[in-house]
């Protein structure tokens, strides 16, 4: 599904985040990306939606060549990125009046998918992620979970075949948290979806994250990862495996630094 | 606002005003009843029509400042490179009184109305441009990162990313800058004009020395500056109200 080769990015200073970095990611795995700030794992998300472009080497989604954001990849930050004056109910449509807005042309929207039925999308996402008692408000005047929710739902609309996050969870409190994360689980299984998490702690890379990729020390050169096979449940939270997948991170956490 | 406070405010101006007009007991300040009484008989006849171009002349150059002003802060604020060329020039041109510039103007453009659009037009122009850009320029990267990832390009980010986030900018533009706007239209309508609340106001002030038809020109006046100035609240409540919703 991903494959980054011989990807190296440098900052507009010259700072070099990856260097020669060659990663793979195959159709339906659940990646979570750990480190700690300032290691490149936002830049690596920015390369991956196409929002930044490699220095040299190439970033390859279901054997395409990245130049832009793809239509099938969702993107979901950490501050929801939700327009301030549209309501939940028309950020949510946003992406699919974006597609409407272009028409099926493979570069904006993927080709051959005519958006047809807007309202009906955006109201079953309303439904599905229970915001119905908010669609008319505006993001100003919900909670940080709703805002959430709205930009799940405002990216699960397009149907997406990659969902990329950043730090999706950070800013909320823990039980919001919690519930979001076996939402995230839930939404990921049952939509067949290949997910890449960028996440700064542990315990979160833990749960999420069935292979997790560890960045540290700049540049990158190549991708230590760790296999995580307890994740992808709720209820691993809970079990006696969680702590030692945990303090397998950390150890690989600091080896990376 | 409420309307109630409005009208007690507006009452409570009244009753000052004729308690002045007991105190001072000359014909320069009569009371404002009389002068109600001459405005509802004048605003019928020439008051109305001297009303109308002035009205005229405002919404001529806030339509052409809005036109114009927009599209180039828009551009400048989505574009770094564009912005840093222009913004030495901008700088030093916004703050210049456009007011001093009356008399350039009408050597150049004459005693047309086109002469007395412009110069509304210019302090227009310049409070709009700078808000609509900076507010361009301030939009969080995230979100224009996050309806990139949506499908987004350039057009569609205009559409539905850059022109919805400037319009609070563009009516606060307007708002901020009505109250110069009618000052300059009054020293604008002063220079060579048989139309307009200025020249209404100089010729019963200071020729004819009538002083209800003076005051009721300033109540015209008055009242025009207030509603352009309801008038743009009561849009930015239609057109933006995100920005009302607690």
């Amino acid at each position: 599904m991903i494959a980054l080769e011989g990807l190296t990015f440098h900052y507009p200073d010259g700072t070099a985040v990856f260097e020669d970095f060659t990663w793979r990611v195959a159709s339906g795995e659940a990646w979570a990306v750990l480190g700690s700030s300032g290691c490149g794992k936002t830049t690596l998300l920015y390369l991956l939606a196409g929002l930044r472009l490699p220095s040299a080497g190439e970033v390859r989604i279901a054997g395409e060549r990245i130049h832009r954001p793809r239509p099938r990849t969702g993107l979901i930050l950490q501050d929801f990125g939700l327009l301030p004056w549209a309501t939940v109910r028309d950020n949510i449509a946003l992406g699919l009046r974006v597609r409407g807005f272009y028409g099926p042309d493979g570069k904006h929207a993927p080709a051959g998918e005519a958006v047809t039925a807007r309202r009906e999308i955006t109201q079953t996402w309303i439904g599905r992620l229970g915001l119905e008692p908010i669609a008319a408000s505006y993001p100003g005047q919900i909670s940080g979970g709703q805002r959430q929710r709205t930009a799940i739902a405002r990216t699960l609309a397009l149907n997406p075949d990659l969902l990329l996050m950043d730090e999706p969870f950070a800013a909320l409190d823990a039980p919001t948290r919690e519930d979001l994360q076996n939402l995230t689980l839930k939404l990921r299984r049952e939509r067949k979806l290949t997910t890449v998490i960028v996440t700064h702690t542990i315990e979160e890379a833990a749960l999420l994250g069935e292979q997790v990729l560890v960045l540290g020390r700049l540049p990158n050169r190549f991708a230590r990862h760790v296999a995580n096979p307890g994740a992808g449940d709720p209820a691993f939270r809970t079990s006696p495996a969680y702590p030692a997948a945990c303090a397998r991170l950390r150890r690989e956490l600091e080896a990376a630094r | 606002m409420k309307r109630s406070s409005i009208l007690v405010a507006a009452l409570a101006l009244g009753v000052l005003w004729q308690l002045a007009a007991w105190a001072v007991h000359r014909p320069i300040l009569p009371p404002p009843l009389e002068v109600v009484r001459v405005f509802a008989v004048e605003i019928v006849g020439d008051l109305g029509l001297d009303f109308l171009a002035s009205l005229g002349r405002v919404v001529a150059s806030m339509a052409l400042a809005v036109v114009t002003a927009v599209p180039a802060g828009l551009a400048l604020g989505q574009s770094p490179a564009l912005n840093r060329v222009f913004s030495p020039v901008i700088y030093i041109l916004y703050p210049i009184p456009k007011v001093v510039l009356v008399p350039v103007i009408l050597l150049f453009l004459g005693i047309s109305d086109l002469a007395k659009v412009v110069i509304i037009f210019l302090i227009l122009f310049f409070q709009i441009l700078v808000l609509v850009r900076d507010q361009a320029a301030g939009l969080r990267p995230e979100l224009v990162a996050s309806v990139r990832s949506l499908g987004a390009g350039r057009r569609a980010l205009f559409r539905f990313v850059y022109y919805p986030a400037s319009l609070p900018a563009i009516l606060t533009a307007l708002r901020q800058s009505i109250g110069t706007a009618v000052a300059v239209l009054y020293v604008a309508e002063l220079f060579a004009t048989q139309r307009g609340l200025g020249y209404y106001i100089y010729l019963h002030g200071s020729t004819l020395f009538d002083y209800p038809r003076m005051y009721a020109g300033v109540l015209a006046m008055s009242l025009l500056g207030l509603g352009l100035y309801f008038g743009v609240d009561g849009l930015q409540r239609r057109l933006c109200p995100w920005q009302f919703a607690r």
